[in-house]
């Protein structure tokens, strides 16, 4: 508390806090650790329309209950956020809400993680006062891929702000009015916004559901690890959601540095999608012509005797962690190989105008700057195999490759996740994880390092391609195998330029930049 | 109907005076009859000198919280950074109340006047007049009013060569009653939905495109020119000093004599009823009378011996509001009533906040079941509960505009609901 004078202390529940002068008292409450219940406030959606009523809280001096939310917090205030008034107040509010609500939590997608319910249950009131007929709305589907539930809607109006004032498109209404409000698609507009999909994160109940998600799972039997979104360079913080090792679906994670609270829908679908296709899952080697199943140590002992230096070409992708990226480097200076080259898939630029830092980025992969980093360059096309010579290739990077591509190399070596027709050329493959069922770190386009988690387990003896080429190094004699993602990451810091002074703890959740950001690989906005 | 409705008190008419003459409503008409006096003379005034008299006239506001207008005035900023602008609160919807109208239909440009006094003494640019939706013939009339107003150079730019420029929209609303709330007719004016927003900011603040903002009701600015043109002390001389002037009382209900009355501030309430309107009909008692308009609590036959103030009606457990009293007499069914204008208000309600939303409508089912004879005892207390739970915890007074009536009638005529409970 350096500048006093901006600052106030208050007191709230008997707890005595400092805060900037401007907070409200609900922001205050939370730097208590008080938690104020509340519908309408969203951190990240600008307006305070405090219409909920549900952070009404007692502050001596003011006559009348006061929504938290909006009210600023003053020096020496006293605040009660669970005096008798301000209890029987929220408690009334609860029952208002549960007057036309169905109360179908067995059936609803956001039982387990709904305010509503959570509230109602804390409030303590087993029986309704209520014994008329309940309002029937029904469902709607208000975008293509979105459904709202109208009995479940509490009309907080988050949607609808959210859509207004960060994506910049009135697509949502609140038709009308009183007790017969509900949310809905300003008429002749579509809800196809590309940010659309928050309207789901923001709904503090229920009523918006992905239909992607739709009675899909419930909240208790969900695993969530937090990762980072791949779809592009942004490199969105996402939680991933899991149920028995398939993702069900991927929410944005807060990080105010690069995606706030939000993600786009591209990202969204991205990762659930990702693991389709024919996987790897025990390293192959060619014997007799053939691609055989082999063990780790036989393939690794029997690609190690094989591999010669000389001409060589190498292709990975921007989607390749940096430990993997740097532990291929390594190979291929082992070899003399000193270039190697990515393809990254290139689409529409989409900001989210609210939150403009948040774009859907042109460059639709995480690790972009990070393969740069490593000595890769950026090209359209696969380079050309010297014929005779070594190929490597790590990652999905010839997803779109000629059928013969490599089919002239010497030494053809595979490491990734998915086979694709070019691969069957290989002379060896190592399967490897794919990025949510790994860590590792990505490097987004303004030089952010960021860690991602594990979600998933692995098919059969698929390993990190990080850890499967730093044992190939071994068996070529340099080095040790590297068995954790921490050896690995601090080895691939310590020999990168600009990351020598990053450790894997202080990444955190929320990464950390590159120490020369003044010359990132990819120019920042 | 012809005006002046003909009533024996001895009563100057201020605003009502030209109410029922055709000619009043025509530009030539009306400078015939002393209008359009004021303003070369408001022009020449400082602006900071229009709000010092209307303060001391001590006007209050006629929308129904009886607000010191000049006070408000001076709420505005004194140096203007930007436009300013003043908001005519023609979106008269309160049930009972049926005064606005008759200022519009027959006065248009006594409004027209006032409005540029008071645009000029809060520094406005622009004065949006918000008429209710519903009043199509008066909008109309209104409209052509402004239309003669510019071509006769008192509004647009340089106004009677005066340098000053202030332009006047008519803006029609949607059908909202909550657009009758200052800032719900902000929101509506704005094009938005007639929500209310919670205050701060207030409207002196940030208004109207987040500029400076007064709004005012229609009778409130149609006193303004003759304050301006007599001074305080004569419009001083009828009412109280702690409201003067006259008000333009909305009787209706069973009476023998409904109708819009301008009668003295001060006047008792019996004496608006009893002696203005002349009672209930066919010799009937009367049972109850709600006095500013549907959102006030209801007065029993015993209570009526009030002052007809703003003060007076407080203190005899009411409000003056719009000044409209709804009078029922000895056959009404008082649930039946209290049913109606709750329905009112669930349908009204603009639905943000969850008492309001949920509460109102509640209300409403709850009392026509009651009126149906299906009711039990508890719903009484879920009635009361409902009014504790609905008072003062919403950003506008919609919900506690049921409340009034609602734990007036449950006080006084409890009997009744008993009754049909009990049937």
């Amino acid at each position: 508390m350096s500048d006093t004078t901006n600052h106030v202390t208050l007191t709230i529940d008997a707890v005595e806090v400092t805060v900037e002068a401007g907070t409200t008292v609900l922001q205050a409450a939370e730097h208590a650790g008080i938690v104020v219940p509340h519908y309408c406030y969203h951190p990240g959606i600008p307006s305070r329309p405090a219409q909920c009523r549900m952070c009404l809280v007692e502050i001596e001096g003011q006559p009348k209950l006061q929504p938290s939310c909006v009210f600023p917090a003053q020096d020496g205030m006293v605040v009660y956020t669970t005096s008798e008034t301000a209890e029987t107040a929220r408690k009334s509010v609860i029952e208002f809400l549960l007057l036309n609500h169905p109360l179908d939590c067995p059936i609803c997608d956001a039982a387990g993680q709904c305010m509503l319910q959570d509230y109602a249950f804390e409030t303590g009131q087993l029986r309704s006062r209520y014994d008329e007929a309940k309002l029937v709305l029904g469902r709607d589907r208000v975008a293509d891929d979105i459904l709202y539930f109208g009995d479940r809607c509490i009309v907080c109006t988050r949607c609808v702000r959210f859509m207004e004032e960060l994506a910049g498109d009135n697509a949502l209404v609140v038709a009308q009015r009183g007790h017969k409000a509900y949310i809905d698609t300003f008429p002749g507009k579509d809800l196809d916004h590309a940010f659309r999909g928050n309207i789901v994160d923001v709904c503090p109940v229920g009523a918006l559901v992905h239909e992607d998600f739709v009675f899909k799972a419930r909240a208790w039997d969900m695993d969530s690890a937090p990762g980072i979104c791949p779809g592009c360079s942004t490199g969105c913080n996402i939680n991933i959601d899991v149920v028995e090792n398939q993702i069900v679906r991927t929410k944005p994670r807060l990080n105010p540095d690069v995606n706030s609270y939000w993600m786009c829908d591209y990202g969204r679908r991205h990762l659930v999608m990702a693991n389709r296709g024919v996987r790897t899952e025990a390293p192959l080697i060619r014997m007799d012509g053939e691609l055989e199943p082999a063990s780790w140590n036989e393939a690794l002992t029997w690609i190690a005797g094989r591999l010669e230096g000389g001409d060589g070409a190498a292709v990975v992708s921007a989607g390749a962690a940096n430990e993997s990226l740097y532990y291929l480097r390594g190979l291929l200076s082992n070899l003399g190989i000193d270039d190697g080259t990515f393809r990254v898939e290139q689409g529409e630029e989409i900001t989210l105008p609210g939150f403009p830092k948040l774009k859907l980025r042109a460059d639709r992969a995480p690790n972009v700057t990070g393969a740069e980093l490593h000595g890769f360059k950026r090209s359209d096309t696969l380079p050309d195999v010297p014929g005779g010579g070594v190929l490597m290739v790590l990652g999905d990077a010839l997803a779109e490759a000629p059928a013969d591509y490599g089919a002239n190399a010497g030494f053809f070596l595979y490491v990734g996740s998915q086979l694709y027709p070019a691969t069957a050329n290989a002379t060896a493959i190592l399967p490897a994880a794919s990025v949510p069922e790994m860590e590792g770190t990505f490097v987004n386009y303004e030089g952010r390092v960021q860690r991602f988690h594990q979600a998933l387990r692995a098919p059969g003896v698929a390993r990190p391609a990080w850890m499967s080429l730093s044992r190939l190094l071994e068996h070529l004699g340099v080095g040790e195998g590297v068995l954790d993602v921490r050896s690995a990451f601090q080895a691939m810091a310590a020999g990168t330029t600009g990351m020598e002074d990053l450790s894997w703890t202080g990444l955190g959740l929320r990464g950390e930049l590159l120490s020369e950001v003044g010359q990132p690989a990819v120019a920042v906005e | 109907m012809g005006y002046p409705y003909s009533h024996d008190l001895e009563v100057n008419t201020l605003l009502s005076r030209h109410f029922g003459d055709e000619k009043a409503r025509t530009l030539e008409g009306w400078k015939e009859l002393g209008g359009y006096a004021t303003l070369p003379r408001a022009l020449e005034m400082e602006p900071g000198a229009i709000t010092d008299v209307v303060k001391e006239s001590g006007l209050r506001g006629r929308g129904g919280a009886g607000f010191p207008t000049g006070m408000k005035w001076s709420f505005m900023p004194q140096e203007p950074t930007g436009p300013h602008y003043l908001c005519c609160n023609a979106d008269e919807s309160e049930p009972g109340a049926f005064k606005d109208r008759e200022i519009l239909r027959w006065v248009p440009h006594l409004l027209i006047e006032g409005c540029l006094i008071a645009a000029r003494a809060i520094r406005a640019q622009h004065v949006y007049i918000y008429v209710r939706g519903e009043f199509f013939p008066f909008s109309r009339l209104v409209t052509d009013a402004v239309v003669e107003a510019y071509e006769a150079g008192y509004a647009g730019e340089n106004i009677l060569g005066s340098g000053w420029n202030c332009d006047v929209t008519v803006h029609i609303g949607a059908g909202a009653y909550i657009a009758g709330e200052e800032t719900g007719l902000m929101s509506s004016l704005m094009g938005g939905r007639a929500e209310p927003w919670i205050k701060p900011p207030f409207p002196a603040q940030a208004g109207v495109f987040g500029r400076p903002t007064t709004v005012n009701n229609v009778e409130t600015l149609a006193a303004v020119p003759m304050i301006v043109a007599e001074g305080a002390d004569w419009y001083r001389q009828w009412g109280t000093e702690k409201s003067p002037g006259t008000k333009l009382w909305c009787c209706s209900g069973h009476l023998v004599r409904p109708g819009t009355y301008e009668l003295p501030m001060g006047i008792a309430l019996k004496d608006v009823i009893y002696d203005v309107c002349g009672g209930a009909p066919n010799g009937k008692k009367i049972k109850a009378v709600i006095p500013g308009g549907s959102s006030t609590a209801m007065l029993t036959a015993d209570e009526l011996d009030c002052e007809g103030t703003y003060e007076g009606m407080a203190e005899a457990g009411s409000a003056l509001g719009t000044a409209s009293p709804i009078v029922m007499d000895e056959d009404t069914n008082i649930v039946r009533a209290m049913r109606r204008i709750a329905q009112f208000y669930a349908h009204e309600s603009c639905g943000q906040c969850v008492q309001c939303r949920e509460g109102t409508s509640w209300t409403a089912q709850l009392l026509h079941r009651i009126e149906r004879g299906e009711g039990s005892l508890s719903d009484i207390d879920t009635l009361y509960h409902l009014c504790e739970q609905m008072t003062g915890r919403t950003i506008c007074p919609l919900a506690d505009s049921v409340v009034f009536p609602l734990r007036s009638s449950l006080d006084k005529f409890r009997d009744e609901y008993e009754t049909l409970i009990r049937c």
